[in-house]
């Protein structure tokens, strides 16, 4: 079983681990492109630069890491002879029916055994990061990368040094690829100690292309997993992609999703965050040609003492495009959300029409959410415009439903699916939309007569 | 079928109603009247088991049952239904499914089996004619974009699908044009029958041209000041309420 060489790093804790681990990591890996190889040297210089962030930077003030920078896990191993952990799909499996592929990585490494391809138009690549990297080079190194920034940030530089297997999806001019692509990355305990992977996935829609596209991360026990995703829309293609962070309630969950976004394109994004003790959404859209059409939306919901952030980044670099962001939280127990959004229209991205809204409701008096929209616009004919709200549930609506012959208890999970329903309906690939109405269902008190009033 | 004994109800320390005591027999239809601020709403949503107004003293008697002493849904089970003055709009919530869940809860008080899709369907299809509603509605949020009139004959509809032994219509007339006052009212005398009570309260004596009360009652300044017949009605018409306000330091009672 290969392990991070524990000897070697013993008594070097936080951002230091990762730097002494970096050589070892590389000599365990087989050939890959010398660009790559110079990228991820670059990666961990600038890691050991940045270090982990600490709550005196005020992008990471409402986001404690230090028990990612304090923890002792075992990276994920890219050795030939290493053997692949047992893992429980049955929670995830039934989102994947229907799919046109699906691709199952273990502890961040892809499981052949588990993975499975349906018939995918010609010319379409769904395939193991890390054997790209080896035998389709040209399609990977043009766009690897080269959007998700990791000079500001000390989690991409992290994933960039060690990445190594993940998804690629390369969708070629004009093709429809009509059923959706599936990436499940499941964590388990490697000999009983907790793991942390890098999973690195990059999606390419060629022009006029479409495309959809689910990740869902899951697992069980502590572990961490640092995902990045750069999704390259390439022009007037239609890319929907869900993400659902299902991970365990004692994991760490650190992603970013980059979206490069070209002329007329539509893409969208659903982030789904339910699982995880600490959790972080990055998303950045940068609308880099005229006449796109943006949609990020999200939703999140947190209970016990789960810390949910959501910085999302857009940026509108051209005239004549759209964002809409609609991220909805429902937040019980001592749950704590963030969200962080910012619009950034450059000089000259004229008729831009932005709209931005974050709603928390809040289920115990105990429960934050914490709201930060912000605006930065350079150009003087657009339209911006956020909004934010932190509420509870309408007593009114309550006593109308209770006055109906509605348990009280019913009548609070009934507004509450509702509030989040606004989200879940808009998720276009059937089994997971059904698969999160049950968890809701599932979750609320007196979900049965939820399930029958809706 | 319902008894209102010397019930004071009090609002942030504000005493609204000041020793009501009222009677409406089973099947009868009472109509209770009074100026703003007179108490009227706040006595149907007491009725309703609304939690912010404080029962200071008295007793409500519920088919031999303590009212004031059950959960709104216990009441609504039980066979009361206030249709709202204001009804609520609950965006992501389905004015059917809501409803048939609603009747459920009622039929599992009353021994009943839970209706099932079809039948439902059908008894929905049945009730909406009687207030002429739009079948879109239906599939609507519950009262969500609903005009004004469309949101009372919603609650007509919700009325008439729950079947309850006791209904308080909460000022149901107001801002509603004569069509729809028309409709609202044809609603309400479709379903009165020997076993169902009414109780409508209202600002307005036009309502009671539709709906023939058995008996009205005056309500002003949180006390019952005159009963009669529906010929009460028309005099109150005629002449305001100010000559009652006079009387109203002679109460007359119930």
């Amino acid at each position: 079983m290969a392990v991070m060489t524990e000897t070697r790093t013993e008594g070097i804790t936080g951002a230091a681990r990762f730097v002494a681990d970096f050589d070892a990591f590389l000599r365990e890996l087989p050939s890959e492109p010398a660009a790559v190889t110079a990228l991820r040297r670059m990666a961990i210089e600038r890691f050991a630069i940045l270090g982990f962030p600490t709550l005196r930077q005020e992008a990471w003030r409402q986001t404690n890491v230090a028990p990612i920078a304090q923890g002792a896990f075992v990276r994920q191993s890219f050795r030939p002879e290493a053997s692949e952990p047992a893992v429980d799909l049955s929670g995830v499996d039934p989102l994947a029916v229907g799919a046109a592929a699906r691709l199952v990585f273990v502890n961040g490494r892809l499981s052949t055994r588990l993975s499975s391809m349906d018939e995918l138009p010609p010319g379409v690549v769904v395939a193991s990061l890390a054997e790209s990297l080896e035998k389709a080079a040209d399609k990977v190194e043009p766009w690897l990368g080269q959007y998700a920034r990791f000079e500001d940030h000390p989690f991409v530089a992290l994933n960039t040094a060690f990445l190594r297997d993940g998804a690629l999806v390369w969708v070629p001019r004009g093709v429809v690829v009509e059923k959706p692509i599936h990436l499940l990355y499941v964590s388990t305990p490697e000999n009983g100690n907790p793991v942390v992977t890098f999973p690195r996935n990059l999606f390419v829609a060629g022009e006029n292309s479409q495309v959809t596209l689910v990740e869902t991360y899951a697992g069980e026990g502590v572990y961490f997993t640092c995902p990045v995703t750069e999704l390259v829309a390439g022009p007037a293609s239609v890319v929907d992609h869900y993400k659902l962070q299902l991970e365990s309630r004692d994991a760490f969950h650190i992603a970013t999703f980059q979206v490069e976004a070209e002329r007329s394109c539509t893409p969208s994004s659903h982030s789904i965050s339910i699982g995880g003790s600490l959790v972080r959404n990055d998303v950045i859209a940068v609308l880099n040609g005229e006449g796109i059409d943006c949609i990020l939306n999200g939703l999140y919901l947190g209970e016990g003492r789960q810390t949910i952030a959501n910085f999302m980044r857009v940026e509108h670099a051209k005239p004549h495009c759209a964002s809409h962001e609609l991220y909805k939280g429902v937040l019980d127990g001592s749950a704590r959300a963030v969200f962080n959004g910012l619009i950034h229209v450059h000089p000259g991205a004229q008729k831009t029409d932005a709209k931005q809204s974050n709603r928390n409701l809040l289920l115990s008096p105990s429960a934050i959410a914490n709201s930060n929209p912000q605006l930065e616009i350079f150009a003087d004919d657009v339209k911006c415009t956020h909004g934010s709200t932190v509420g509870q549930l309408d007593e009114d609506a309550i006593f109308y439903l209770r006055s109906r012959g509605i348990g009280a208890e019913a009548a609070r999970s009934l507004l509450t699916y509702a509030f989040a329903s606004d989200i879940v309906e808009r998720i276009k690939v059937d089994p997971v939309r059904r698969d999160l109405e049950e968890f809701l269902f599932a979750r609320l008190p007196q979900g049965e007569v939820v399930r029958q009033a809706v | 079928m319902l008894q209102i004994k010397n019930l004071h109800v009090s609002v942030d320390g504000n005493e609204i109603l000041r020793g009501i005591d009222l009677e409406v027999p089973t099947g009868a239809v009472h109509a209770i009247m009074g100026p703003n601020g007179s108490g009227k709403s706040t006595l149907a949503r007491v009725l309703a088991g609304q939690e912010a107004y404080e029962v200071t003293q008295g007793e409500v008697i519920f088919d031999g049952k303590d009212l004031l002493e059950m959960d709104p849904e216990e009441r609504a089970r039980e066979g009361v239904f206030m249709a709202f003055q204001y009804p609520v709009e609950i965006p992501g919530v389905s004015n059917t499914y809501f409803l048939k869940a609603a009747l459920n809860a009622v039929r599992k008080h009353r021994g009943l089996t839970e209706i099932d899709a079809m039948e439902f369907l059908t008894l929905v299809r049945q009730k909406m004619k009687l207030v002429q509603m739009e079948e879109s509605l239906l599939h609507r949020p519950v009262n969500e974009g609903f005009s004004g009139g469309e949101k009372k004959r919603n609650e007509i509809f919700h009325m008439a699908v729950l079947e309850p032994r006791l209904a308080v219509l909460d000022e149901t007339d107001s801002g509603l044009d004569i069509d729809a006052l028309r409709i609202v009212a044809d609603g309400v005398n479709v379903l009165r029958q020997q076993d169902r009570s009414f109780l409508l309260i209202t600002h307005y004596q036009r309502l009671l041209n539709y709906i023939i009360p058995d008996r009205v009652h005056v309500l002003l300044d949180g006390r019952i000041v005159r009963s009669g017949g529906k010929e009460l009605a028309l005099e109150l018409e005629e002449k305001g309420y100010v000559w009652l306000e006079e009387a109203a330091a002679q109460p007359v009672g119930a």
